[in-house]
């Protein structure tokens, strides 16, 4: 008697909800800083400002302890070039890969000057970043001296950057010896270790309560933040947060093309819960935002995982050759020590391969021959890489229990097996969001953000060393800033919006919402981009907010959770739309392709597109490639403070 | 065996079971209630016995319900059909499917 049915069949009713319900209740909280999202970079904000001696508040949706847009792992420790068995500098490694344009230096920088220190109080608070148990004697990048696992990710290669396929030399590294800026890591370890050094610091935290608005001086936008409104999504509570500094960290959003209701299988990789809350939250208060117009292409969720779904050349096939049905060996890169790295193959190469299949020259499906690799190697990467990589630690656990012995047996890879199917529509959304200094302030007073919250977001560490210096930061503003009185009609504006999905019991509900935001978007902002595709999307999204909206019901907290999720995607679509309006040249670091302007990166067009709403009306401004300035000198001056690892108290 | 009362349900989500309990190892303590990240369970109203699946449908197999169960055996992962993974004895090429 597990199932709902199962329990429905028994007792012959539904069961009773099992909170109380305090729908339109209130509760206020007074705090010096508070941060909205528990993910890796909340989590890090929190522990950061906590650490200043301040009152902080954390608000997560799910529960802190596993929650997060880097799901509950994490597999490698990436662009620590400050680590002790790095052969490159940490400001030329963060000049290398903030060359990739449309990217963030400032959080580039923040990464490579701080993560290590970040990793080293992860190791403080319990977190395993060392083979202390001797499991992985022998293996390549294994350090015997401090225990470290350096990966073979980024040695000599670095394929993420389109021009540098072939290796790169550094002039702090003449002798091009590896690089060695990524660290395996138990990163299974890390979410739970987190919420204990926030706890264990006095940080408030408030699981299973979605953010839903900022609050604004004046309640106007434009105005400093002073707090943020919040519903529980077990009760229904309303809360009021009453804040000197706000930090945002609730990421992107994953699932404005694609969404399958059911079976998140079929989803984007993204977990569920990642909508774009904080993004929307910022845009209604008036923050500027940016590279909106980034697409990427669809990975499918978990279950395979994305990357075992692409199957080559990344975490998850680290030194695994993949070899065709036969056992013929794919020319693609194993993110291996043979390779030196390389992650991504070339179009080349994957062309090659199709076309090698048309002629029947390599076999479907294809296969990570796991039995071919040295079995300490075969070992890191089974149980380390993938046993600790968020999302796949189940699926490694599942594969042991089902029989599978990776000594023994190939593992299918799911390249190729579909050809062009739905993972190759375009999307757009999670390389975009809030644009900040160097302070990671927003450009509103009082906002700061962290992680993959900010535009053109990166992985786990980066997450970790920006969350860490958001907190700092943020707490340093607090400290010399008095609290505001909120304006109970912006509070009482949000109030009505927040519940009225639950003053209806038919209608539409989250579901159909959602799969009508997706369909939209396949539709008019896919593989064809152009001027007139745009304005049709933003008439039907404009209707849809018009005539479907007014209909939304809720039947439980949990439903109205989901609602107001799929409120925030509406309003985060128009925002991808508008950007995408603003941007009037195809980009091929943007992957976006406009069949009106087919020029692919003219170079007046090659500057950041800002966007904001101002008085409610959307504004678009532009920043230079590069409005960072020199990073180094920009990062030292501004943290001449800054005192390295934390000595635990 | 014909059964006395049939109710008239809504068709069952998909999938209905993401993981599967045994209430002779689960003793309610609803640890997997409170890692879920998406809130799929709810605590069964009778204390001591395994939560109940409420959303199912929902679920984003993150795995944090059966890796943190402090009770292991209670819980189990029930992959759906579309998403179990395959693979292939290297010597004899027999192919296994999770």
């Amino acid at each position: 008697m597990s199932t709902w049915h199962s329990y429905f069949k028994e007792k012959g009713q539904a069961p009773d909800w099992p909170y109380p319900i305090r729908f339109e209740q209130e509760q206020e909280i007074d705090t010096d800083v508070l941060v909205i999202g528990g993910g890796i970079a909340g989590c890090w904000a929190a522990i950061s400002a906590a650490r200043q001696g301040l009152n902080v508040a954390l608000v997560e949706k799910g529960d802190t302890v596993r929650s997060g847009a880097g799901g509950p792992g994490c597999d490698h420790w990436c662009n620590a070039p400050a680590n002790p068995l790095s052969n490159v500098d940490p400001d030329e490694w963060a000049q290398h890969m903030a060359d990739r344009p449309y990217c963030n230096g400032i959080g580039i920088q923040i990464q490579c000057r701080e993560n290590f220190d970040t990793l080293l109080e992860l190791e403080q608070m319990g977190g395993k970043i060392r083979d202390t148990k001797d499991e992985y004697v022998g293996a390549e990048g294994r350090d015997d001296k401090t225990k470290f696992m350096i990966s073979p990710r980024y040695t000599k290669v670095h394929s993420y950057v389109p021009w540098a396929i072939k290796p790169t030399t550094f002039k702090s590294n003449p002798d091009q010896k590896l690089n060695n800026v990524v660290i395996r890591v138990w990163g299974s370890t890390f979410k739970p270790v987190l919420k204990k050094e926030c706890k264990r610091l006095g940080v408030k935290i408030f699981d299973r309560v979605m953010a839903t608005s900022l609050l604004t001086e004046k309640g106007v936008q434009g105005g400093r933040v002073i707090g943020a409104t919040g519903v529980n999504n077990r009760t229904g509570e309303f809360m009021i947060f009453k804040s000197k500094a706000t930090i945002l960290s609730t990421a992107g959003a994953g699932s404005i093309w694609l969404i399958s209701t059911e079976l998140g299988g079929y989803c984007n990789m993204m977990s569920r819960t990642i909508t774009g809350d904080g993004t929307v939250m910022a845009w209604k208060a008036g923050a500027d935002l940016t590279t909106m117009e980034s697409s990427g292409v669809l990975r499918i969720a978990t279950g395979h995982k994305h990357k075992w779904y692409t199957g080559a050349g990344d975490a998850s096939y680290e030194n695994v050759p993949l070899v065709d049905a036969n056992g013929k060996r794919l020319p693609l890169p194993i993110q291996g020590w043979v390779d030196a790295g390389a992650m991504v193959a070339s179009p080349e190469v994957d062309n090659k391969i199709r076309e090698g299949i048309l002629k029947g020259e390599y076999a479907l499906p294809f296969y990570g021959d796991f039995p071919a690799m040295p079995e300490v190697e075969r070992k890191a990467t089974w149980n380390l890489m993938l046993g600790e990589e968020s999302t796949t630690k189940i699926i490694i656990k599942t594969f042991n229990e089902a029989g599978y012995n990776p000594g023994r047996d190939l593992l299918q890879s799911y390249k190729f097996i579909e050809g062009n199917s739905l993972p190759q529509w375009g999307e757009a959304g999670y390389g975009g969001g809030i644009l900040v200094d160097w302070d990671l302030k927003t450009t509103l007073d009082g906002l700061y953000a962290a992680g993959t919250q900010m535009f053109a977001p990166e992985d786990h560490s980066y997450a970790a060393a920006t969350g860490r210096y958001a907190g700092r930061k943020a707490a340093a503003y607090a400290r010399q800033i008095g609290k505001s009185k909120i304006s109970r009609e912006q509070v009482d504006r949000e109030k009505a919006r927040v519940y009225a999905p639950i003053k209806r019991t038919s209608g539409v509900e989250w579901k159909e919402l959602h799969a009508g935001i997706a369909r939209v978007m396949q539709y008019y902002v896919s593989e064809f981009k152009t001027g007139s595709l745009f304005n049709m999307a933003l008439d039907v999204l404009k209707r849809i907010e018009g005539e479907s909206v007014p209909l939304l019901f809720a039947l439980d907290p949990h439903k109205l959770l989901r609602s107001l999720e799929d409120l925030s995607l509406l309003t985060y679509a128009q925002i991808i739309i508008q950007a995408m309006k603003a941007r009037k040249a195809s980009s091929a670091p943007l992957n976006f392709r406009r069949i009106d302007y087919p020029a692919l990166d003219p170079p007046e067009w090659n500057k950041f597109i800002t966007i904001k709403q101002e008085n409610g009306k959307v504004k678009t401004g532009e920043l230079p490639l590069t409005f960072w300035g020199n990073m180094k000198n920009q990062y030292e001056a501004r943290n001449k403070d800054y005192t390295g690892v934390y000595k635990r108290k | 065996m014909t059964q006395k009362k049939i109710s008239a349900v809504p068709n069952v989500a998909t999938p209905s079971a993401p993981v599967i309990f045994n209430p002779d190892i689960c003793d309610g303590c609803n640890t997997c209630v409170e890692v879920c990240q998406i809130d799929v369970f709810m605590p069964n109203p009778e204390k001591g016995k395994p939560p109940i699946i409420l959303h199912p449908d929902e679920c984003w197999y993150g795995g944090c319900c059966v890796n943190d169960c402090p009770r292991p055996g209670a819980i189990k992962f029930n992959w759906p059909l579309q998403q179990r993974g395959y693979w292939k004895n290297k010597a004899t090429g027999e192919v296994h499917q999770i």
